[in-house]
């Protein structure tokens, strides 16, 4: 299934087979990216603040169980309900945001720093250096990643930060393939010839001329890898591999409440309903980020 | 086409070589000492020390390597410790029952994207276009296991169409088997019938540019004649691509989905080796996937060439 599997570069080809009839909006940038775009970065803005200001906001105690209260649902006391032990819902989904963003943004980080770091070179340099860089990105890609995250979490624990490092490292050939490809096009251009020409280094070439041209195209990719590792995490949580209980992740909560589908559906339904939102949101601003970065480039 | 065939298989080469060390190494590199692990808890020096031998742990890595290699290639991973059956048996004991799943999935999937996609590309920016659209972005933004539950919820819970789990094999009673397959082919079949309508549509549309639509257009053939016998098959080439990855995926078992629904398959011994600790079948079901993958690929890579003569000759096109 496309949706669950951390095959980033398979997820990109599919959600980038848009919709080649549609025309650009005229007008302002913040006009061209459409309503839709907006509702989904006003979700995700919402989400990562109340996930980084959770210690402020005075939540009820996530793991502390309202025995009076048990599989409610929502209600004056526990706005979105409490879960089959009694603990507050909305707290837990707070909680469990802090988990999936951490591990959504900061193992894309890993993997766009490596990626394209490894993109350029392999795009700038060419020769045997591509060969080799190519050649050792195709060969991870053959490998089932689901498997492998499974099978490493399994032998070395559940710690969060294993989990962010191989999710980093196997978004590392997708960035290199999209850095790469931006690359091979923009190291033609003339502007790249006029900095050679007025005696830039390589490296001075690569940082100041090249990467600023390639990081529209790298962001916007990484916004659907976010979502990838964010899939990936859940699927982990929800076979109770990820981090261990009673922390709140948000795969962890739509387990939880499996049991109690005919008589409390709330309490899995409320975080899957989360869990879809984020992830709409970031696949649609993605979408709709790199129609407008295609069509600057083709002005560029 | 023999020499295309060549070059494909000289690549096919060194990346089975590779994913299959990965598949070694991922499982003997790992920090934390196996053969304790596997002599569980009330383990002796003694029965550590005879784990350590049965699994040939006190050989040098190369040289282990090497013996595995060789086995492996000759058809034996191995006797799983906790079972003491051969990993192969339990493979080919299980895997019927992803391969059901993996066939139920992609005919539901094709089956739903073949038509849509050729009636959105027939009118692209239609209604029938737009809403197939949006739907297709809304279920490719579905986690798998969040579909499966709420899936189970619409049809297992409120209405009771369709068993949530268990299990029956077909030739015991084909129609309980078909129903117990039809959630999870479902869930699987929803998220592929996405995916495939999106590059079908794609394709299609840049397809309907070509003259020779034009041409067979001007020729009077009715329109459902040109969509289906002119324009499906050179509209193909991605959508064939990703159910190649698709099936090589799911060769190694839906996971979720077998775990949800609790049906016995590929996917679920690796996830009940990985929590029994069973380190012998997750080197061999992870080697067997891998390797499968790899190899559906390649299949479909030379299926390219069969349908597309211009990638057959190489060079020039790309």
């Amino acid at each position: 299934m496309a949706a669950q599997s951390p095959d980033i570069s398979v997820q990109a080809a599919v959600l980038a087979a848009a919709r080649p009839a549609e025309a650009p909006r005229p007008g302002a940038t913040w006009k061209r990216l459409g309503l839709s775009f907006w509702l989904s970065a006003g979700w995700l803005a919402l989400v990562t603040l109340s996930a980084l200001f959770y210690p402020l906001l005075h939540f009820a105690d996530p793991n502390l169980p309202d025995l009076a209260n048990q599989a409610a649902g929502p209600g004056p006391d526990h706005v979105l309900g409490t879960d089959t032990l009694g603990r507050d819902m909305l707290s837990r989904l707070v909680a469990g945001a802090r988990i999936s963003l951490t591990v959504g943004y900061t193992s894309t980080l890993l993997g766009l720093a490596g990626g394209a770091i490894l993109g350029l070179a392999a795009g700038y340099f060419r020769g045997r250096l591509e060969g080799f860089i190519v050649a050792a990105m195709d060969a991870v890609l053959a490998f089932p990643a689901l498997v492998l995250v499974l099978a490493v979490t399994a032998f070395v624990g559940h710690d969060l930060r294993i989990i962010i490092l191989v999710l980093g490292v196997l978004g590392i050939p997708a960035f290199a393939r999209v850095t790469r490809a931006n690359t091979l096009s923009l190291a033609q251009r003339e502007f790249v010839l006029a900095a050679r020409a007025m005696g830039a280094g390589d490296l001075r070439i690569l940082g100041l001329e090249i990467l600023p041209n390639v990081m529209p195209a790298i962001l916007t990719f990484g916004l659907l890898v976010v979502a990838v590792a964010m899939i990936a995490e859940g699927t982990l949580a929800f076979l109770g591999l990820s981090v261990p209980p009673p922390a709140a992740s948000w795969g962890a909560m739509v387990a939880e409440g499996r049991s109690s589908l005919d008589t409390s559906p709330h309490v899995s339904l409320i975080p899957a309903a989360v869990f879809f939102l984020t992830i709409f949101a970031l696949n649609l601003a993605a979408d709709r980020l790199r129609r407008l970065v295609e069509v600057r480039e083709s002005r560029i | 086409m023999l020499q295309f065939a060549r070059a494909k298989v000289l690549h096919l080469v060194p990346v089975l070589f590779v994913v299959t060390s990965f598949s070694f190494l991922l499982t003997s590199l790992l920090p934390g000492n196996l053969a304790q692990l596997m002599a569980g808890p009330n383990a002796t020096p003694a029965s550590i020390a005879a784990v350590r031998h049965e699994l040939h742990l006190d050989e040098p890595l190369p040289v282990r390597y090497v013996e595995w290699l060789g086995s492996a290639a000759r058809g034996d991973l191995g006797r799983s410790p906790r079972t003491n059956q051969r990993v192969t048996d339990t493979i080919k004991e299980r895997l019927p029952v992803s391969i059901e799943v993996l066939i139920l999935a992609t005919l539901i999937g094709l089956l739903i994207a073949i038509p849509v996609g050729i009636a959105s590309a027939h009118r692209a920016g239609g209604v029938l276009d737009q809403a197939a659209s949006g739907a297709a972005f809304g279920i490719l933004a579905i986690p798998g296991f969040v579909l499966a539950i709420v899936l189970i919820y619409i049809f297992a819970v409120e209405f009771s169409l369709f068993p949530a789990t268990g299990y029956t094999p077909f030739l015991t009673n084909p129609f309980a088997n078909l129903q117990s397959f039809f959630l999870p082919a479902l869930t699987v079949g929803l998220g592929e019938a996405a995916a495939y309508m999106r590059l079908l549509r794609s394709d299609m549309i840049a397809t309907l540019q070509e003259d020779y639509i034009a041409m067979a257009r001007a020729k009077g053939l009715p329109t459902w004649h040109i969509l289906v016998r002119h324009a499906l098959k050179p509209s193909s080439f991605t959508l064939l691509t990703v159910l190649g990855i698709n099936i090589g995926r799911l060769m190694g078992g839906a996971l979720i989905v077998e775990i949800i629904f609790g049906l016995p398959g590929v996917g679920r011994l690796l996830i009940e080796s990985i929590y029994a600790r069973d380190l012998v079948v997750v080197q061999g079901v992870v080697a067997f996937v891998a390797v499968g993958f790899v190899l559906i690929n390649f299949v479909v890579d030379m299926l390219y060439g069969v349908l597309d003569p211009r990638i057959r000759h190489g060079r020039a096109v790309a």
